[in-house]
């Protein structure tokens, strides 16, 4: 019984976490600015990465290889927001302007 | 599945190698060539060689893209386009991409036992690993002791290499230099305020160098040793580099001390040679170094590991600063 609920509770989290990896690739596809982008993709490295990882520790039982995903899960989530912020930051500095809506429709105005 | 999945890989490859060649904008083109390398990592790693897999991500997508970049700093980030088509060594490239493409279709099947390569000497390596070495590693002890001379050819090329890239970046022109590398880095660090990414990246470089520690001294049993080592720990120096600067690491880094530990590495390894031949063995034979074979074997692949991991990291750590504290002019 316990079995069936933890195999259950794994296989709900990976496909929730490849879910979540979908929806930062649509996003990554979709999405109109690089800002907009990151915020997708990121979803994917912490989120959907996160659920996968927690999925399969809770499929590997409790061995060693628990702790080496623990280990990655705890590198991920350290990591991936700083490559986030560290990607937008620098676009920011380099002069990439987010593209609002405001300036849009002002752009727009101008030229037509 | 795991054909399928290299099936991908492989594709995600092909297309990151013509992005590489397409991109006219040399950092974009340094950055798919990062991706093409950890494409290639994972690939390896389909093949089971975790080895050559930790080296590739280590070399290729970590401390080559840097070095990249440091080379881009320096000079342009747009291609040269030359409108021109030389019809020469694109016919010549074009006969190679037929002849190897055809050559492909000779090969034996991936895992297929008839194949040479499993017929070879690969065998008796696998048979006589236990009995003679008595290390779980097989790469290891292949790359240490049963290929002994084949790595030690390896470092020495590496050490030649540093020596080459340093005599070449350490010209300097009299005239025109207009900013130091110690004013440049001073400036940039007044200007930049990454605190999430320096308090981050000092969390990650004690880590990275324990991993470093741990490739190398327990290469014997996992995948791992002198070369991926070497990478990983100058990726950590190269990591505290671009986050304090190039002169803070080239400070804690002297190029003279990390020269001199270069050399160090190489004369360590042939100086293992050197004592076997004087315990009465022969060169690189381990054998002879304790009056039990096997503990020999261990002590001199410690040694000689040791060596190549030091020669890497030292000269890595010497290409990087020496690319990246060069003065502007």
């Amino acid at each position: 019984m316990m079995d069936m609920i933890v195999d259950g509770l794994s296989w709900l989290l990976l496909a929730g976490g490849g879910f979540f990896v979908l929806v930062g690739g649509v996003g990554v596809m979709r999405m109109p600015d690089l800002y907009t982008r990151i915020h997708a993709a990121s979803v994917t490295e912490t989120l959907g990465t996160m659920l996968i990882l927690v999925g399969l520790m809770l499929h590997s039982g409790w061995d060693l290889s628990t702790f080496k995903l623990l280990a990655i899960l705890v590198f991920l989530l350290f990591t991936g927001p700083v490559s986030s912020y560290a990607l937008g930051n620098t676009a920011l500095l380099g002069g990439l302007k987010p593209e609002l809506d405001a300036q849009a429709s002002s752009k727009e105005g101008s030229s037509s | 599945m795991i054909a399928l999945i290299g099936l991908i890989t492989l594709t995600l490859v092909a297309v990151a190698a013509i992005a590489t060649v397409m991109a006219t904008n040399l950092f974009v083109a340094s950055m798919w060539f990062g991706i093409f390398s950890l494409l290639m990592a994972s690939n390896f790693f389909i093949l089971d060689a975790a080895d050559v897999a930790l080296t590739e991500a280590a070399v290729g997508a970590g401390v080559s893209t840097v070095l990249f970049m440091g080379a881009l700093a320096l000079t342009g980030e747009k291609e040269a386009i030359r409108a021109k088509v030389s019809w020469f060594p694109m016919a010549v490239l074009g006969v190679l991409a037929l002849a190897l493409f055809v050559a492909t279709f000779q090969q034996p099947m991936l895992g297929d036992p008839m194949a040479p390569v499993h017929q070879h000497v690969a065998p008796w390596y696998l048979e006589q690993t236990p009995n003679l070495i008595n290390i779980p590693n097989v790469v290891t002890a292949i790359l240490a002791s049963f290929r002994g001379y084949d790595t030690l050819g390896e470092v020495i090329v590496i050490f030649t290499a540093g020596i080459g890239v340093l005599s070449v970046l350490s010209f300097k022109p009299k005239h025109r230099q207009t900013i130091s590398s110690e004013a440049l880095a001073a400036k940039v660090r007044g200007v930049q305020h990454h605190s999430i990414l320096r308090v981050v990246g000092k969390l990650v470089i004690p880590l990275l160098m324990l991993f470093a520690l741990v490739v190398q001294f327990h290469g014997k049993y996992t995948p791992g040793g002198g070369f991926s080592a070497g990478a990983l720990f100058a990726a950590a120096v190269m990591l505290y580099g671009i986050l304090e600067g190039a002169d803070r690491s080239a400070k804690a880094m002297p190029e003279k001390v990390m020269l001199r530990l270069a050399a160090f590495g190489a004369t360590l390894y042939t100086s293992v040679g050197l004592v076997c031949m004087l315990l009465g063995g022969a060169f690189l034979d381990y054998n002879v170094l304790w009056p039990d074979p096997v503990v020999g074997q261990y002590f001199g692949i410690l040694l000689v590991e040791f060596g190549v991991g030091l020669t890497v990291t030292t000269v890595l750590v010497m290409i990087f600063n020496a690319f990246a504290n060069r003065p502007t002019y």
